[in-house]
């Protein structure tokens, strides 16, 4: 089915409203709860979160720490520019690896070219436990996904992180109450009402710097489950799979085995909104293998603590 | 900095459980062309997987597993579109009276209400009931689809007899700005596309009612005082602090004479910021910081005001919308969180509870789940408060369980005058 989308907008001053917001958020559940963190993953959501984390904060220090749920395969234009972001603004990295979790013997080794998408709930939640936190702040949108769509904005998890979709606290306002008994934990999420667009839009309002992978570059992928994975030391063209050399980008930024690239030629972030106001795909749909498992995969990995 | 934008509509859907809330908003978003292709796809899929058809519209936003097994929304689903003039944050909510917790909560940002019901039925009573909540928070336009005129041969006539109803209704109940529209959500009729089944009918489409409504974020500027609930105080490099929140009420500048509130200084305010960068004016909605001329000891729960000042109470009149799974009580013990100051509360009495089909007040000393009352709460701290109809900011609170900090009520500060 090819239509013509209609989600071009004319002004951006929403931008201004959506930015206050997410300061209101940011402020609210620091004051509230008693040791939040925010996760970081170098993608451009968490480096939005982080960008907004600065202005809620100045001139002070962010009172918080920022974490990377690291599964050790990742882009290596994504892990320099975490470190490069977390030492521009002073932040302490505390960084929690998938690989400790599987020498712990917690989780199966899927194998160097196997997915460790899944096994991250694992880490996230352990290090949530061993580090006391009681907040985590993620850049989640609602327009992502459609268990997304249904979770508040202050998502409350018990003491197994686990998200229970029937019973979500009433969130009336923007009264955001992020009180806890110990052992349960808040996420929040400031983006909630961002789009893919307004983001963009942002990141260009504000002159934010990101991962060059998210601009057109020429790289060698396959095309596996209809999807274009980037060659590299976690994905291995198979016998039947012909590598091709296409201008490519990323419109998300997962593990490198199980992130799509899409072809493109927007290397600004002038074609990039251009091309984001026209896709016919969603982001999650065009570039994630992880929602591809099940209907409802988002919805599963929620219940279980992720994101 | 502007921040009270046109460009910008918040609604939520309200009325009876399966009346078409769902199956509008997925009418609205397909028909609009806001799905992506493998969007639509996974609706078309779970449709057939599911035997309901070769796409049910109400899985666009039913994206629960128990949604779309039992058919019906169990909770708020926000959805975003875009239109040549206009954003729309949409919240579906959900009609079953059990979730009435829930619409309370997509209701509670919504400019607008998108009222649908089934013209068989009429109003109903969970329908009322959701009108009544609306029209609590402060919800003062209205657009009302009467669906699933297919069903009933396009019949002007039974239109006509639910137009009466609601005109009624609607005008008990206040709102200012009313469109009622025959649609068939499930075949499209007026909702985006105008239809050749209504020769008697030259109104808009939903659409273009959405499109054209005055009611939004820009209508919400009041002279009714400027108000900083204070949040977080930062310490600002060269000494001295600054007092972050979010301005609400009216606008701020740097001069004003301002009242800090409930110590009652007057100060001035001597600088302002946003994000680290000196600006001379905080419109509301803006996240900003201010610095005041004198020294006092403000912080988090605390409030800076310009005239007509809030008052300070530790007894108030109050609306409240009872979720708690339990009654609630005279007596009874919470915490309640108003702005950014939480505080332990009683119910020193319950005035009464409404009556939804007549919209009087019963007489009662216990609100049960999902019942809408008055009470008189008494707050161990001093809180500084503005009526909910003239700052829905300064009005309202919610309460929150001690043991289990669930949040049980949603609370408005004094009562609405079609009480």
């Amino acid at each position: 089915m090819t239509t013509t989308p209609l989600r071009t907008s004319t002004t951006t001053d929403h931008l201004d409203l959506l930015e206050s917001h997410a300061i209101f958020i940011l402020r609210e559940v620091v004051a509230e709860c008693e040791r939040p963190v925010l996760l970081f993953s170098g993608g451009k959501d968490s480096a939005v979160l982080l960008h907004l984390a600065v202005k809620a904060f100045a001139p002070q220090q962010l009172p918080f720490p920022v974490m990377h749920i690291d599964t050790g395969q990742n882009f290596p234009e994504v892990i320099e520019f975490r470190d490069a972001m977390v030492e521009r603004v002073g932040a302490r990295l505390v960084v929690a690896k998938v690989q400790d979790t599987i020498d712990q013997g917690k989780v199966q080794d899927p194998g160097a070219m196997g997915s460790r998408n899944r096994l991250q709930t694992v880490t996230l939640l352990d290090a949530i436990n061993d580090n006391n936190f009681d907040a985590a702040f993620g850049g989640a949108r609602r327009d992502e996904d459609k268990a997304r769509a249904k979770e508040r904005i202050l998502s409350f998890r018990d003491t197994f992180g686990q998200w229970d979709p029937r019973k979500q606290r009433p969130e009336l306002w923007q009264i955001y109450q992020g009180k806890v008994n110990p052992g349960e934990s808040v996420r929040a999420f400031p983006l909630s009402d961002w789009t893919e667009l307004d983001v963009w839009q942002y990141i260009q309002r504000e002159q934010m710097a990101l991962p060059e992978i998210y601009f057109a570059h020429e790289r060698d992928v396959v095309m596996r489950d209809g999807m274009y994975l980037a060659i590299g030391p976690f994905v291995e063209a198979r016998e039947s799979e012909t590598v091709e050399h296409l201008s490519v980008r990323f419109r998300t930024v997962g593990d490198a085995n199980c992130t799509g690239a899409v072809k493109s030629r927007a290397a600004t972030l002038e074609a990039i909104i251009d091309e984001v106001a026209l896709a016919n795909v969603s982001e999650r749909g065009a570039t994630r293998a992880d929602d591809k498992f099940s209907e409802t995969a988002m919805e599963d990995r929620k219940r279980e603590g992720y994101f | 900095m502007q921040l009270a934008t046109k460009d910008l509509l918040r609604l939520a859907t309200i009325g009876s459980v399966d009346d078409g809330k769902s199956t509008l908003i997925g009418r609205i978003l397909v028909d609009t062309r806001q799905l992506f292709d493998d969007q639509l796809d996974a609706v078309a899929e779970a449709s057939e997987k599911r035997g309901v058809g070769d796409l049910d519209l109400s899985f666009v936003t039913d994206g629960l597993r128990a949604e779309r097994e039992q058919g019906i929304t169990i909770d708020v689903a926000y959805r975003y579109a875009t239109s040549p003039t206009r954003k729309f944050i949409i919240a579906d909510c959900p009609g079953h009276v059990q979730y009435t917790g829930n619409m309370a909560t997509g209701a509670s940002t919504a400019d607008l209400a998108l009222v649908v019901l089934d013209v068989a039925s009429g109003l109903k009573e969970q329908t009322r009931r959701h009108l009544c909540i609306a029209a609590l928070l402060g919800v003062r336009s209205i657009i009302v689809a009467v669906n699933k005129m297919d069903a009933v041969d396009w019949s002007k006539l039974a239109f006509d007899r639910v137009v009466d109803e609601i005109q009624a209704l609607a005008r008990d109940l206040d709102f200012t700005s009313v469109s009622i529209i025959p649609v068939s959500a499930l075949l499209g009729d007026n909702v985006v596309e105008s239809s050749v089944h209504f020769p008697w009918y030259e109104g808009p489409t939903v659409l273009e009612a959405l499109e054209s409504s005055e009611a939004g974020a820009w209508e919400h500027t009041t002279t009714r005082g400027a108000r900083l609930p204070i949040q977080w105080v930062l310490r600002q490099s060269g000494g001295g602090r600054t007092y972050a929140g979010m301005v609400n009420g009216d606008t701020f500048h740097v001069g004003d004479r301002v009242t800090l509130l409930p110590a009652n200084i007057e100060t001035t305010i001597t600088a302002m910021n946003f994000g680290g960068e000196a600006i001379s004016q905080a419109t509301v909605g803006l996240a900003a910081d201010v610095a005041l001329a004198d020294e006092t000891n403000a912080g988090r729960g605390d409030l800076i005001a310009t005239a007509p000042l809030p008052s300070v109470v530790n007894e108030l009149k109050t609306t409240i919308c009872w979720f708690g799974e339990k009654p609630l009580v005279i007596g009874q013990r919470l915490k309640m969180k108003h702005t950014s100051k939480v505080t332990p509360v009683r119910v020193k009495l319950i005035n009464g509870v409404i009556d939804i089909e007549k919209l009087d007040i019963d007489e009662s000393t216990s609100l049960n789940t999902n019942d809408i009352g008055l009470a008189t709460l008494q707050t161990a701290d001093l809180l500084v408060v503005d009526d909910y109809r003239a700052n829905r900011v300064t009005g309202s609170f919610v309460l929150i369980d001690e043991a289990t900090n669930a949040t049980v009520a949603a609370g408005m500060v004094g009562h609405a005058s079609f009480l």
